[in-house]
């Protein structure tokens, strides 16, 4: 074995993750799917950071996390208020944007 | 690459840890995204996430391990779930195709996107002669991981460190005002309140769950006069879940109504 197969788990993760994002319907499920795809692409940083021998990779690594903390909080915000005024969380039913 | 640089880099515990924690991961992002209940779901998630962290762990980042339990699993995970809480644990995915032959295509876009992510890594590694190594963390790591990493985000990566402060004070301040709700219409009295209540079905208070000596379970139904079930004394939220335990043969539902009859 060597660190390559993290980044075969990696993509596998990342498609899976993609695979939910356009199967699901729930908005909060989507949003769980974008979570894991954003996890797998923080393993592929870590494994590269240990392979090139320098830590930068976690650093980003590290960055990618605070990001995603704060686009879950907008995120989950933005859910509430939908689900607040159209009684629904399911990405189909938020279409008043359309043409 | 040949075995001896294989063998410096990863050793026999971190293969037993990636072959145990990286199926796990898999089959449980592979739940997330088929299991029906929200609330699964994020369980599924949690568990994808705590895997995910002991695989960083075994690479030589113990900090970002620490960081993936405490942010990911403690705080954002929690959050997902308080949201579905508020939405409302029930509203469960519509299986109505909104657009026509979406979930074929979308495997297939799947299937072909992992060919082409999976082909390419694997056609490296084959490829790989040895001359390229993996260098490994231990020079890097030799004062501590969080040294390290505070060293690089404190000189190197100072001014985009400071700008996530101004990120997170923002998406605090940006939830806060999205999530504010503004009342619209007067509260409503006590006289309202009560006109409702008599102007509805019942207009006594419902009867609670039923105490026996089995369970005291919200979930339980109360029993009436005659043994038979009072529909009203569960929520219906949980109604579902009171539904499957009373088919099963030793719950405590069915036996207290064998009881009583």
């Amino acid at each position: 074995m060597n660190e390559s197969y993290y980044l075969l788990l990696s993509a596998l993760l990342f498609t899976i993750g993609a695979l939910g994002v356009l199967l699901r319907r729930n908005a909060i499920l989507v949003f769980m799917s974008v979570e894991l795809m954003l996890n797998s692409v923080n393993l592929t940083l870590v494994t590269f950071s240990r392979t090139n021998g320098t830590l930068d990779g976690q650093v980003m690594a590290f960055f990618v996390m605070v990001v995603a903390a704060a686009e879950v909080v907008v995120g989950l915000a933005i859910i509430m208020s939908i689900f607040r005024s159209r009684r629904s969380a399911s990405v189909d039913d938020a279409n008043l944007l359309r043409f | 690459m040949t075995v001896d640089a294989v063998l410096a880099v990863t050793s026999t515990g971190e293969a037993i840890t990636f072959w145990i924690l990286g199926p796990l991961s898999v089959i449980a992002a592979v739940m997330m995204v088929l299991s029906r209940n929200a609330v699964h779901a994020a369980l599924f998630l949690a568990a994808v996430m705590l895997s995910l962290a002991g695989l960083y762990a075994a690479q030589g980042a113990p900090f970002l391990a620490a960081v993936q339990v405490i942010v990911y699993t403690g705080a954002i995970l929690m959050l997902f779930l308080f949201v579905l809480m508020l939405v409302g644990v029930d509203s469960s995915d519509s299986l109505v195709e909104t657009l026509r032959g979406q979930r074929a295509a979308a495997f297939v876009v799947g299937l072909g996107f992992a060919a082409l992510l999976m082909g390419t890594i694997a056609g490296a590694v084959v490829q790989d002669d040895g001359s390229v190594r993996a260098v490994g963390l231990e020079r890097a790591n030799d004062e501590g991981n969080v040294v390290g990493i505070a060293r690089l985000l404190f000189t190197d990566y100072l001014f985009a460190f400071e700008l996530t402060s101004a990120l997170l004070i923002t998406a605090a301040l940006g939830a806060m005002v999205l999530a504010h709700k503004e009342r619209t219409e007067p509260k409503l009295t006590q006289r309202e309140l009560a006109r409702r209540r008599f102007a509805g079905d019942s207009p006594i208070a419902l009867p609670g769950p039923g105490v026996f000596a089995g369970t005291n379970s919200t979930a339980t139904r109360a029993l009436l006069a005659d043994g038979t079930e009072a529909e009203d004394s569960v929520s219906p939220l949980l109604d579902p879940v009171s539904g499957e335990r009373a088919e099963g043969p030793g719950s405590p539902g069915t036996q207290s109504v064998e009881r009583s009859s």
